[in-house]
């Protein structure tokens, strides 16, 4: 039997497959690197060669310009590619879009990597698809039972009947500019909400790639150029760290609202200054956590980063042999 | 259970006042009777359980999940309450969402066993918020930084009465407040306020405009007696009933049984809490260690000895005064601290005076004893009555000049809802100097008001512009010997403080002037301020 850490070995550039000479998310430029979801500490410039989905390389560039890596490999879902004997095949992950897991195949070992993924519905991508597997490679970002994060609807409607409660505040969400903002956008849509919705300029190109991948966010309206009082009542999206920010001044009275899984803990709100918390995030929660490890019933389990700890002792409690691999450069997402 | 929940929950994370009125209010109107009467028993600290001790829940969660989790959740969120509530792994079976009348009615005949039993099984059947919830309502802390008087304004507002038509009659009412919502969506007549103890809502007075004031004012429309530097109280003694209330209708009996015990004349009392010995006060430092606690013992007492300074008389036996003029109610008040026998109850003396430069120079250069630690002075036109609120024209407060000192800009924090942006929170500091003769600041106060909107985004520019830390919503800036930004601050008193490392804390500080031009090193030292404490008794 082959040791899956001859297939896949952390290194500090990253998870290193030796047999096929590659990385999974690298967080330092590599020869080969296979790219599971477009956030930049994941997917980074300056690879050899980045192989990913078609709307990941897509982000890539959006972010980086063109040239971003020596050159791409687009694999769509379900497609696989494969270097000497190592086959590697792309399922989603149902994190953001274009987010993927990637499934790597050597010898009769199958191992995949999660990546970022989530299990509920998300309007912007397809869901999460298990993949029967020897070894799971699973994130931690919210590997704590405190984590539960509610429906997306309930918090969509918190926000809505806040809108209503107070016509003459501006509510300012704020939220992640690659996949939050679109799925909070999306959201809102569903929910009804079709008036125009003011957007941070840091949102604007990855808004209109959402859009080029087919996912219609409806009216959007830059909020620099609207008045105060035409702000009133209205809801506006901008990446977090804008709201502590002088562009915030230009909302009447603004509600300081923060759509991220740590919303959970009020603590970690009131610290930020926000004022309407909404739990939606893009991670899985730890009942997710847990229970697609139930699901997929591995025959082991890696942990990558976020609260290895937490969920190393779920699977010791559980029966499933498990180890932390303690990979570095990973931030703290949703922050 | 649900629409309290959610209530509790945006209150907790809501800074502005008119935003927690407005929640409030829209919570009281959409809320059916009885449960918003218990919650507004609950939000006005009228309902208490002590039903389910801490130790008990997480008793009871460890009993359902891992320890090492739940221990390394409980570190990761640093509140009990809001960790079990948040951990909590329901079990499944026909729950259903209690409401919060049910969760009152059927703790208050349970046993604690019984009260346990309930208490799980509701937790069972409500999301994360309603469980953090209950467990705030049944552990006996709320914390949603919300005063009684707040949630007696959104009553209020919602009937579209003044707050003081609400205190009069609270004390008459008991929850869960049928009578009250009736009246105040025009179902019914005021309920009466006839309960023998009950608050009166208090007068409380402008401050003079110097420059404008005196000018149309004639002084011999006036009275003038010493500002105490107390707290306003209310003492009743009616028909059996002695309770003493804070000026916002808060009963605090039972914080000061000496001076309830003291009250034995039959009417309302206005007047000013201190500590006393002797028919002198003490400073209002020694005050604050009697402040703020549930109960008094012997020892307390007979370290800061507390009593009333009677300045207005509102019932005599069962007459109501409030509408005689003050003169009239003066007179009265005269006799029956007279006829006290007391030594919890001394007169306010009336300073006598022939016009308002009299009055000024005695305001400048109080006399030796009890002025000197009073706060400035209170001007009574004698015609008065008694209203409720701040009505303009019967009474002045005139305060004495505020103290100033230079002091540094240290830290800034962010402020809340219409500040977010900005960082207006200031935390500022004096100079020290160490055995070794080195220089360093010391923090001294804080203060988030006293200046101007342009002022306040020059101040976000400075601390931006000058931000050599960051820790969470705080910014340290640049202040040392060559390079700060001088704030001169104006405060009303001093105290001595264990909590500040200067071992000094200030009175109602704020921004009176920004010191751009003012060298740091020639910031206010240390010493400066503690001549200042002495020479204020302290």
């Amino acid at each position: 039997m082959i040791q899956p850490q001859s297939l896949l070995c952390p290194r500090p550039a990253g998870l290193y497959c030796p047999p096929g000479d590659f990385y999974i998310d690298p967080v330092r430029p590599v020869e080969r690197a296979v790219i599971t979801h477009g956030h930049a500490d994941h997917a980074r410039a300056g690879h050899g060669l980045a192989v990913a989905t078609p709307e990941t390389l897509a982000i890539m560039a959006a972010r980086y310009g063109e040239g971003f890596a020596g050159s791409v490999r687009p694999l769509a879902y379900g497609e696989t590619v494969s270097r000497d004997d190592v086959e590697v095949t792309l399922a989603p992950a149902g994190h953001v879009l274009g987010s993927a897991q990637a499934v790597v195949r050597w010898r009769g070992l199958t191992m995949v990597v999660s990546g970022d993924y989530k299990r509920r519905r998300d309007p912007t991508c397809p869901p999460f698809e298990p993949v029967p597997c020897d070894v799971f490679v699973t994130e931690a970002t919210f590997a704590l039972p405190v984590f539960r994060h509610p429906p997306d609807k309930g918090e969509i409607v918190r926000l809505l009947d806040s809108v209503a409660q107070f016509p003459e505040r501006c509510h300012v969400v704020g939220a992640y500019s690659l996949g939050k903002a679109q799925r909070v956008i999306r959201l809102l849509r569903e929910a009804g909400w079709d008036a125009p919705i003011f957007v941070h300029g840091a949102l604007e190109r990855l808004n209109a790639l959402y859009e080029s991948f087919g996912i219609d966010l409806g009216p959007l309206a830059p909020a620099t150029t609207a008045t105060k009082t035409a702000l009133a009542g209205q809801i506006a999206i901008a990446p977090p760290s804008a709201l502590a920010t002088p562009w915030a001044r230009r909302f009447p009275d603004p509600v300081d609202a923060f759509a991220s899984g740590w919303m959970r803990i009020r603590a970690r709100a009131r610290q930020q200054g926000v004022e309407l918390p909404l739990i939606i995030s893009d991670h899985a929660d730890w009942d997710e956590l847990t229970g697609t490890l139930e699901e997929l019933s591995p025959g082991e389990v890696w942990i990558t980063h976020g609260r290895e700890e937490a969920l190393a002792r779920w699977c010791s409690l559980n029966g499933l042999p498990a180890r932390a691999l303690a990979l570095v450069g990973y931030e703290d997402e949703e922050d | 259970m649900r629409a309290f929940a959610q209530l509790l929950d945006r209150l907790s994370l809501t800074a502005s006042r008119n935003a927690k009125l407005t929640l409030v209010r829209d919570f009281l109107a959409q809320t059916p009777d009885p449960d918003r009467g218990w919650a507004l028993a609950a939000l006005t600290g009228n309902l208490t359980f002590k039903a389910a001790k801490p130790a008990a829940i997480r008793a009871a969660v460890e009993a359902r999940m891992d320890g090492v989790l739940f221990a390394w959740s409980y570190d990761y969120v640093g509140d009990l309450a809001e960790t079990v509530a948040l951990v909590w792994p329901a079990r499944p079976g026909a729950n259903r969402e209690p409401e919060l009348s049910e969760v009152v009615d059927s703790l208050a005949g349970a046993t604690r066993l019984e009260a346990q039993a309930l208490i799980e099984g509701w937790l069972d059947a409500l999301d994360a918020d309603g469980r953090w919830a209950l467990l705030k309502l049944v552990t006996g802390a709320l914390r949603v930084g919300l005063s009684a008087r707040l949630a007696k304004q959104a009553a209020a507002d919602l009937g579209g009465v003044p707050l003081a038509e609400v205190e009069e009659i609270w004390h008459a009412v008991a929850p869960p407040y049928g009578d009250l919502f009736a009246w105040l969506e025009g179902r019914a007549e005021r309920p009466t306020a006839d309960a023998p103890g009950r608050f009166r809502p208090v007068m409380l007075a402008q401050a003079v405009e110097e420059a404008s004031d005196f000018a149309k004012l004639d002084p011999a429309d006036y009275a003038a007696e010493w500002k105490w530097d107390g707290i306003r109280v209310q003492a009743v003694s009616e028909r059996g009933e002695r309770r003493l209330y804070t000026r916002t209708g808060e009963v605090i009996s039972d914080a000061f049984p000496d001076v309830v015990a003291g009250l034995d004349f039959e009417g309302v009392i206005d007047g000013e809490l201190v500590v006393m010995r002797d028919g002198a006060i003490a400073p209002f430092a020694q005050l604050q260690q009697r402040l703020n606690r549930k109960t008094a013992d012997a020892k307390l007492m007979a370290k800061y000895p507390a009593g009333v300074r009677a300045y207005d008389l509102l019932l005599e036996g069962e007459t109501d005064l409030r509408a005689l003029p003050f003169a009239e109610r003066r007179t009265r008040l005269e006799a029956v601290v007279a006829a006290s026998g007391s030594d919890r109850i001394d007169l306010s003396s009336l300073q006598p005076f022939g016009n308002w430069d009299d009055l000024a120079r005695l305001r400048a250069d109080p006399p030796p004893g009890d002025p000197r630690c009073a706060e400035g002075l209170m001007l009574k036109r004698w015609d008065s009555p008694y209203l409720a609120g701040r009505p303009r024209g019967p009474w002045f407060k005139w305060k004495r000049d505020p103290r100033l000192v230079d002091a540094v800009l240290m830290y800034a924090q962010r402020g809340h809802g219409k500040r977010s942006s900005f960082y207006s929170d200031y935390t500022f500091g004096v100079w020290r100097e160490d055995e070794a003769g080195v220089r360093s600041l010391t923090p001294v106060g804080k203060a988030y008001f006293g200046f101007t909107d342009e002022e306040l985004k020059r101040l976000d520019a400075f601390v931006r512009d000058n931000t050599i830390e960051r820790f969470g919503p705080v910014r340290a800036v640049r202040a040392d010997h060559d390079f700060g930004l001088v704030l001169e601050v104006a405060f009303e008193g001093l105290q001595r403080s264990t909590r500040h490392k200067s071992g000094l804390a200030m009175r109602f500080p704020r921004i009176s002037r920004i010191r751009w031009d003012k060298p740091a090193r020639e910031a206010d030292e240390l010493p400066t301020l503690e001549r200042m404490l002495a020479a204020m008794g302290g």
